[in-house]
């Protein structure tokens, strides 16, 4: 089975295809087709697992199954492509599917009547293609273009009602601000592939065993490892929203509920910290650190500053929406200081909690018609599946420790941090006190008070939506045991995936750290969630402390958030004005200086110098021609006179002439001596 | 003589024939031109297929030699022969032209003034697009050269919009320029001493010229030559800043016009780069290869901040087309660049340029028809006149979608294969210059998705409540270009080791 994982994204691409083509005469109008795909995909990427991790799969193929094709040739040489399955892939396929198969599941009921519905499984469909080929992909090509791939459907489903302005512009503005960090992507892997000689990563001739090429002194002084790490680095954080590039996620909530589940929350933006997990080895090899550096502040920053924003939100998906941007930073924290299991560990359980988090959203704005929580309230008694799920998952992304998944991997990433750099450790313990305010004014604010608008009546939603909210909710809590710091399955399988060489590179760097449970860790955790939820009750539960009060004071930072620091503005005022104004610039010197004085100048000048030779031609050469004529007819004119007709007046001037010639001739005679000199000179 | 001898000869001159027959049918009886006409162009195409299948990747390559060859003597006293004969580089764009062809004529079915005329015409123009592609003499290719200017030229001048008489002699005359610069070049190369004294006699054969490299030893007289051949492919291309002719040109060019003129004359630019340029001046071209690529690289940068401005559609994808064919020139210039570069990364980045050069032939024509087809509903190209179109015209909007993000490099499609190659050939020649070309892709990417979004998305302009969606002609139009684009990006190695095979006998060259 492991041989055959290839068929795991091919199911999805040919439903795809079918969905696409039949549409509405297909079963379920397309759902089905799509649905039947990924739950095969499912069923397969268990078996992959189970073979994987029971059967002995790893010892088998040394913890990695890899295989290459060629695909292109380049001179000599042939660029191959292939999928290889490790420990990595296995955990990213079974989150993949068993999120995208609920998420479908869930769509019957909430895109239920629209107009464009096959087409919504047919996008779905392309997508899990795409990001189950990203999952396995061997070689960094495939990668890119998966993870191009994956940003296309994205571009497609945010945009989905296109109709609506609002959401042609995130979907557009999605693509390019991602397109932004691909660039860099793409940079990074063409100089890895220039340098190594391979786009593959594994084997002899691949990337990662041969990065010793790029140990030299780069750009900038910056070792050229450093250089092919932030590069990479840039396409994750593109794709998964950090700073200065995290703009489009909140934007792409104009997406179908379901979609931001799937792609905005659970996967596809975690493909970034997927990249930089598969790429690891590049990090770990450049011994400076500079670019791991880069990724843990990066990550922290983005972390700490999504979370206070998600703390001044008013839509219910962009509250979710700011703290997935929080805890992908969270994640990619994590891998800048070393936590890379810990990382793919929290990827994992984020993308069940997370999911589950938006499908509730989903319900709730099924059940309410509205988005902005100022409306709702009052919510549990009307929603309680919804409620109780919501609020399962909720304890999980705050970290509620030894009960929830999220703790688990929250506390592993803490538990890191707190060994290998202090300063990460502390923004990570305020950002997990910060995420548990959020979440709960945001629980507080939908479920509990009474309902503050009278005009919306909710209603629980049906159990084709309510069944992958339960499933998700138990995965919210269970998934986190195969990594508890007794037990820990998750790192066991994990490490291996770096090879034998990177792996021993990561154990020396996290040489002496406490392996187990980590006490201080442990409060510390516990105290952050303890104070937010204190915290968030005195405020929004009960109105113990009054907020408003501080408003004279403390307004501008409120509405500084509010307005997500304005960072939005500060990009329409900069880069696109740039760029308009820019092409503008460029359009004006094309038609005025090249096309208008250049060529058509050239032209004119043509034109003005064949005018001159044609006043020429007409008036000199035409007119010397005209004189000649002129002159031999003026001639001809008076000469006529002489043309009488007259037998008499020919006679007379012919003894005339007669006389004159004679005359001529005979003084010639006599003046003979005044023709010496020229006969002389004849002589 | 090799059996297959023929084959070009005959592909060259069918549409030729076709002319004949088509000036026989009277002028009266429209349908049975259209239909006789596409049926003609169906042979070269069939032909070319067969020409694609037949032809040997191992075979030898210019100017190694050539496959399918036949040499007649023609003019023996000036050393002109009838000389034709195909590579790699060639045999893609064979089919390339034969397709577009076809293509069009299908396509231009709904023209109805003076059908007759137009109908001859455009397999006049094939004949010499496809004698262009398979001379293997200089005094024949020129004929083919000139030859399909004539029709292109009466092409937009009769069947052409408003403005069509300025574009027509626009492009006519600029064209010519180049032409003259090209042939004096030509003649110096069949004066110069080392094709003289390898041949035994002053040729015109292009297999001898580029073997004996002319004016090897005369840096001087090489650069002449160089830049007399450069500025007559640099406009056909159009390179900036020799571009300005093609945003008229394909304004006012009938739609199948814009793509025979985007898809393949721009195209003998750039072969006459990789055939003639890069092999007969290979020293002057590594001399003077920065130039070429900073051209290129304000191309297409340039090219895409210019599009980005435009508000009539035809006249941005004529802009896009300044930024795809930058891509094509920054590949040759590379792939020409001396010993800077690795062999292998010159290869990859010619291969690019190659790759570059049938995608953009496919993609471009295909969204030049999209333009038409929009046009022909709406008498109008503004795109803020447009807007909500995806909603009742589905079919059009997946395949406008589908072309636009072609142009824009998705990987997937032939687009992100060139892209890939081209840059991947010149980070290893100049970091800078490859950071820079990184730019024009977003820029193209902001561009294109800013005109999608222009034309099929946001709320429906209640003018177009009743477009008709794509119909069947439009559909069999554009399929096969899809196809080919989808195909080809997936499955790349099938195309790109026929453009494998030349790329490794031009750059080694120098090598």
């Amino acid at each position: 089975m492991v041989e055959h994982a290839w068929l795991i994204p091919l199911l999805p691409a040919i439903a795809f295809g079918l969905t696409l083509l039949f549409g509405r005469r297909g079963p379920g109008e397309g759902a089905y087709i799509a649905i039947a795909a990924i739950c095969t995909s499912l069923a397969m990427s268990l078996i992959v697992a189970a073979r994987w991790f029971l059967a002995g799969g790893s010892e088998a193929y040394h913890g990695l199954y890899s295989v290459s094709v060629p695909w292109m040739p380049a001179g000599s040489q042939a660029v191959e492509t292939g999928f290889c399955i490790d420990a990595l892939s296995v955990v990213m396929l079974l989150v993949v599917t068993i999120v995208a198969s609920l998420v479908q599941i869930y769509s019957i009921g909430y895109m239920h009547g629209d107009p464009r519905y096959p087409r919504y499984f047919a996008f779905h469909s392309l997508f899990a293609a795409a990001m189950l080929t990203l999952v396995i992909a061997n070689n960094m090509l495939l990668m890119f273009i998966s993870w191009e791939l994956v940003g296309l459907t994205s571009y497609l489903l945010i945009g989905f009602w296109f109709e609506r302005p609002s959401a042609m512009r995130a979907a557009k503005k999605a693509f390019l601000v991602t397109r932004v960090g691909d660039v860099g992507f793409l940079a990074g892997m063409i100089l890895l592939y220039l340098k190594t000689g391979s786009f593959n990563l594994f084997g002899a001739n691949g990337v990662f065993e041969n990065l010793s090429r790029l140990d030299v002194v780069g750009p900038f002084g910056l070792p050229l490892l450093a250089v092919a790490g932030l590069l990479l680095f840039c396409g994750a954080v593109g794709k998964s929203a950090q700073f200065p590039l995290h703009v489009w996620l909140p934007d792409a909530m104009e997406g179908p509920t379901p979609v931001s589940a799937l792609i905005h929350a659970a996967t596809m933006v975690a493909a970034g910290v997927y990249l930089v997990a598969r790429m690891y080895p590049v990090y770990l090899a450049d011994s400076s650190g500079t670019a791991l550096q880069v990724v843990a502040y990066i990550g922290a920053f983005t972390a700490l500053f999504a979370a206070t924003i998600g703390l001044a939100q008013n839509d219910i998906k962009r509250v979710l929406a700011y703290s997935t941007i929080s805890q992908l930073g969270y994640m990619i924290m994590s891998l800048g200081v070393f936590g890379y299991v810990a990382a793919v560990f929290h990827l994992m359980t984020h993308a069940f909690f997370k999911a589950n988090l938006f499908l509730g959203a989903g319900s709730v704005i099924h059940g309410t018609g509205t988005q902005d929580i100022r409306d709702m309230g009052g919510l549990r008694r009307k929603m309680p599946w919804t409620y109780w799920t919501f609020l399962i998952s909720t304890l999980s992304l705050c970290g509620v420790p030894f009960v929830t998944a999220g703790g688990w991997s929250k506390e592993e990433i803490l538990a890191v941090a707190w060994h290998t750099n202090r300063l990460v450790f502390a923004a990570g313990a305020v950002c997990a006190f910060v995420t548990t305010c959020y979440m709960f004014r945001l629980v507080y604010k939908v479920f509990h008070g009474e309902p503050r608008n009278k005009d919306i009546h909710a209603h629980e939603s049906p159990r084709v939506m309510l069944a992958p909210l339960v499933i998700l909710a138990f995965l919210a809590i269970s998934a986190g045991y195969v990594g508890t710091p007794w037990a820990n399955v998750f790192e066991h399988n994990m490490l291996p995936v770096l090879g034998h060489s990177y792996a021993s590179v990561l154990e020396h760097r996290l040489e002496g750290m406490h392996h187990g449970f980590n006490p201080v860790v442990f409060f510390v955790a516990l105290t952050a969630v303890a104070l937010g939820v204190g915290l968030a009750s005195a405020i929004w539960l009960k109105p113990l402390l009054r907020i408003e009060r501080l408003e004279p004071y403390l307004g501008w930072l409120a509405r500084l958030v509010e307005n997500k620091y304005y960072i939005d503005e500060i990009y329409q005022a900069t880069i696109i004005r740039g760029l308009m104004l820019a092409s503008w610039i460029a359009f004006k010197f094309d038609y005025w200086v090249i096309d208008y004085a250049i060529v058509n100048g050239t032209a004119y000048l043509t034109r003005l110098a064949s005018q001159l030779y044609g006043w020429f031609d007409r008036t000199v050469v035409d007119g010397v021609v005209n004189l000649v004529g002129w002159t031999t007819k003026t001639v001809g004119n008076a000469l006529r006179y002489l043309q009488t007709g007259v037998a008499q007046h020919y006679v007379f001037l012919t003894v005339v002439a007669l006389i004159i010639i004679s005359l001529a001739v005979l003084a010639g005679h006599y003046r003979e001596e005044a023709w010496i000199p020229i006969a002389g000179f004849y002589r | 003589m090799d059996p297959n001898c023929w084959i070009l000869p005959i592909i060259t001159f069918i549409p030729l024939l076709g002319v004949l027959i088509v000036m026989f049918i009277p002028k009266e009886k429209a349908a049975a031109i259209k239909a006789v006409s596409l049926v003609i162009s169906l042979i070269p195409l069939a032909l070319s297929v067969w020409l694609w299948a037949a032809y040997d990747r191992s075979g030898p390559q210019f100017p190694n030699g050539a496959q399918f060859g036949i040499k007649l003597p023609w003019i023996p006293s000036l050393g002109v022969n009838f000389a034709m004969g195909v590579d790699g580089l060639s045999v893609p764009l064979v089919f390339l032209t034969a397709l577009l062809t076809t293509l069009s004529l299908l396509y231009s079915f709904i023209i109805n003034e003076r059908p007759k005329e137009y109908f001859w015409m455009f397999l006049l123009l094939e004949t010499g697009m496809l004698g262009v592609f398979v001379s293997l003499d200089f005094v024949l290719f020129f004929v083919f050269w000139e030859v399909s200017l004539v029709p292109m030229y009466f092409l937009i001048g009769i069947w052409g919009g408003p403005r069509r008489d300025y574009a027509a002699i626009k492009f006519f005359l600029y064209t010519m320029v180049g032409s003259m610069t090209m042939l004096l070049a030509i003649l110096a190369m069949y004066f110069s001493p080392e094709v003289t004294r390898l041949a035994g006699q002053h040729t015109f054969d292009m297999l001898t010229i580029a073997k004996a490299h002319p004016y090897a030893s005369n840096a001087a007289v090489a650069a002449l030559v160089f830049w007399g051949l450069f500025l007559g492919f640099a406009i056909k291309v159009p390179m900036f800043p020799f571009h300005t002719w093609l945003p008229d040109a394909h304004v006012e060019a009938p739609t199948a016009g814009s793509v025979i003129l985007a898809g393949v004359l721009l195209k003998m630019g750039t072969y006459g780069f990789m055939r003639v340029l890069m092999t007969m001046t290979p020293f002057a071209f590594a001399r003077y290869w920065w130039i070429i690529a900073v051209l290129s690289l304000i191309a297409i940068v340039y090219g895409a901040l210019v599009a980005m401005a435009q508000w009539d559609f035809k006249k941005l994808i004529a802009y896009s087309s300044v930024n795809h064919m930058g891509y094509v020139t920054l590949g040759c210039a590379v792939a020409g660049s001396g010993l800077l570069a690795s062999e292998q990364s010159k290869i990859i980045a010619l291969n690019g340029a190659q790759m570059q050069v049938f995608s953009h032939g496919l993609l471009t024509g295909a969204l030049f028809i999209l333009v038409g087809i929009i046009y022909e509903r709406a008498h109008t190209r503004m795109l803020s006149e447009f807007g909500g179109l995806g909603a009742v015209m589905p079919i059009y909007a997946g395949m406008l979608s589908f072309c636009s993000f072609g142009s824009l490099g998705l990987p997937g499609m032939t687009g992100f294969i060139a892209e890939l190659s081209v840059l991947t050939g010149t980070y290893n020649a100049s970091p800078v210059l490859a950071g820079l070309a990184l730019i024009g892709i977003v820029v193209t990417a902001a561009f294109m998705l800013w005109t999608l979004q222009r034309v099929l998305l946001g709320p429906i302009n209640p003018r177009w409540q009743n477009l008709p969606d794509a119909d069947a002609r439009e559909v069999v139009s554009l399929a096969p270009l899809m196809a080919l684009t989808l195909l080809f990006g997936v499955m790349p190695g099938y195309i790109l080791s026929i453009f494998n095979a030349a790329s490794e006998v031009i750059v080694g060259i120098l090598h």
